[in-house]
């Protein structure tokens, strides 16, 4: 055959230019770009709304102040101290909680579980991660508030109570992470270690667990990453007093419940709705460092 | 044992009996013995406990909430609940209902395409050392940790700007959240088809787009669908990034045109909680949506588990 021929039959396609494949590629990567444009129009616009108010307030006054009167008339101020303590009152809290409970149930889902419990474990644990928030907060008020009321005093609204609430929530995050981590490593690990006489505890927790860890951490950021963003469970149960705790049967009011709870009513374009919008700045920029740590535990791990 | 005798020429009567109970293995650990080598080490047996005390209150909390629940909400669960108009009397959950299944409806309809094109561009087109699929990754992993009182946030001063509080805000605003979980889903449903489906499909004088929309994306289909199942379920569920773009007018009689403002089941939830006097009804609320929602998720489940072919 002669090379007209080829051409003809289609052959060696790949030098000549079909319009539909070029325009489709297009579309391909216009639609990846979007994700791009997503990030950097939400970067954008979140901090330079947020720029007017934290320079009229004063970025180290906004994050330092302890003060939040927002609607005073003659002296507003706006200090979100009290709130980043909230929230990392409340992250930590949960974290305690969650990752202890969350971490060990991994290890028996992956090593303990007989098959037909773990045909009913998992779905159960992914019903934990598919309920809403908004009911994770109903529950938290009407069933964990009064029974911290009852044992811890305190008016039940109190960071305990949103650990305990939040611990519940963040479980499913560092189970089905963690899990995957331990069954990730190599059989060999353990049947190394049994086969040199440890028993299956000793050989789970000394040999696969640390062949593991990146993969634990990582959980334990991402459920990080999900506790201090949380808003709707927490506003109902946090007890949303714009302070500084004292005792853990306290109230508090965490970053994302500020916004929540005054959004509606801050007037458009005052500073008050500015102060708002750099508190999501500040959260945003938290999530963000979490974001980043995950990518780089991710890297070094490969 | 007729065969026996025919390839080996041997007589069966000459064979020693092998009484089977007595064989023991010598891997194999009995219940007893696990008790006994547990007594010896007192540490892994209190790893052990605390393993299986873990798994338990993790269960008991899944059954504690679902069954306090159903058990507060399931009595109130009644037709007027689910009648047409909303009055102050029946506090129909419809309007609402209605309301979320549009905003659902449609930002999947904007969300679905964008996410599977772009899974389709990083799995089919790029190489993965490329900078620009990095880039495209990483803004991915950021729009997935990115909390959605921040996208309510940023719906509020980008889309409200624009359209005001209205359903259509809202849609676009959930429409960004969900990208990145059909994204993924999609990228992983397709690196799962194996490459000998392309080599064949090139092999037969297909092109690349024929190749990606006529043996891929069909061979992919049941992690796709499971994906935008999962992303129903996260809008059923959203409440913080709805408030403040679709507003949360909880008084309206009808489910709201696409202009004006209108709550979805969750954000009438949060209202009911908000003014504390319908503790009955907004158990109720919670049941309808965590029933959705686990339907919704357990119908992703099967589409990924019983739809998938194994090659």
């Amino acid at each position: 055959m002669t090379e007209e021929v080829l051409e003809e039959k289609g052959v060696g396609r790949q030098s000549r230019i079909v319009p539909k494949e070029v325009i489709m590629k297009v579309v391909f990567i216009v639609a990846a770009a979007v994700f791009i444009l997503a990030v950097i129009t939400i970067c954008v616009f979140i901090f330079v709304q947020a720029f007017p108010a934290l320079k009229e307030i004063g970025l180290f006054k906004f994050l330092f102040g302890d003060e939040w009167y927002p609607t005073d008339e003659s002296n507003p101020r706006f200090g979100i101290a009290p709130m980043i303590v909230g929230s990392v009152y409340i992250t930590g809290g949960a974290l305690i909680i969650g990752v202890p409970i969350g971490f060990l149930t991994a290890v028996f889902m992956a090593r303990y579980c007989p098959k037909p419990v773990y045909k009913v474990m998992k779905p159960i644990t992914n019903i934990l991660a598919g309920i809403p928030s908004i009911v994770y907060g109903y529950f938290g008020l009407m069933v964990i508030v009064p029974f911290v009321r009852e044992t811890f005093g305190g008016d039940g609204m109190s960071i305990l109570t949103a650990s305990i609430v939040l611990g519940i929530m963040i479980l499913p995050t560092i189970i089905s992470v963690s899990e995957n981590a331990i069954r990730a490593v190599p059989k060999s690990y353990y049947e190394g270690a049994i086969a040199l006489g440890a028993t299956k505890e000793r050989a789970i927790f000394r040999t696969e667990v640390p062949a593991a860890k990146s993969g634990i951490v990582t959980s334990i950021i991402l459920g990080l990453g999900r506790v201090i963003g949380e808003t709707m469970a927490v506003v109902m149960i946090c007890g949303n007093q714009a302070r500084f705790p004292d005792e853990i049967t306290d109230g508090v009011r965490t970053m994302t419940a500020n916004i929540v709870l005054e959004m509606s009513y801050a007037d458009t374009g005052s500073l008050h709705e500015g102060a708002l919008i750099a508190t999501a700045a500040v959260l945003f920029v938290f999530i963000l460092i979490i974001t980043a740590l995950v990518a780089l535990i991710r890297k070094k791990s490969k | 044992m007729a065969s026996n005798t025919l390839t080996l020429g041997r007589e069966p009567e000459n064979q020693p009996e092998i009484d089977v109970s007595k064989i023991v293995s010598i891997n194999r650990v009995s219940f007893k013995d696990k008790l006994k080598s547990y007594a010896k080490k007192p540490f892994s047996m209190a790893i052990m406990l605390l393993v299986m005390l873990a798994a338990l209150i993790t269960a008991g909390a899944v059954v504690w909430i679902l069954l306090h629940t159903l058990l507060q909400g399931v009595p109130h669960l009644s037709l007027k609940m689910f009648s047409w108009t909303w009055t102050r009397e029946n506090l129909s959950i419809m309007p609402a209902l209605i309301n979320t299944l549009v905003i659902a409806g449609l930002a999947l309809v904007i969300a679905v395409p964008i996410g599977v094109f772009a899974a389709i561009f990083m799995v089919e087109y790029a190489k993965s050392t490329n900078i620009f699929v990095k880039i495209v990754r990483m803004a991915a992993e950021t729009l997935s940790g990115i909390p959605s009182i921040v996208y309510g946030i940023f719906g509020n001063i980008f889309f409200v700007a624009m359209f005001g509080y209205c359903l259509l805000s809202g849609v676009f605003t959930v429409t960004l959240m969900i990208l990145p979980l059909i994204m993924r889903t999609t990228e992983e449903s397709l690196l799962a088809v194996p490459d000998s489906f392309r080599e064949g499909s090139y092999a037969l004088g297909a092109g690349k787009l024929r190749t990606i929309f006529v043996i891929i994306l069909p061979s992919a289909m049941s992690g796709i669908i499971s994906g935008i199942i999962l992303g129903l379920g996260r809008i059923v569920g959203e409440t913080a990034a709805l408030i403040f773009t679709a507003g949360s007018p909880v008084n309206a009689a009808h489910a709201s045109g696409l202009f004006s403002s209108g709550c979805t089941l969750s954000v009438f939830l949060y209202s009911l909680m908000s003014e504390g006097e319908h503790v009955h009804e907004a158990w109720a609320t919670a049941v309808v949506l965590i029933l959705l929602v686990v339907i919704i998720n357990g119908l992703a489940e099967f589409v990924g588990n019983k739809l998938k072919k194994e090659y």
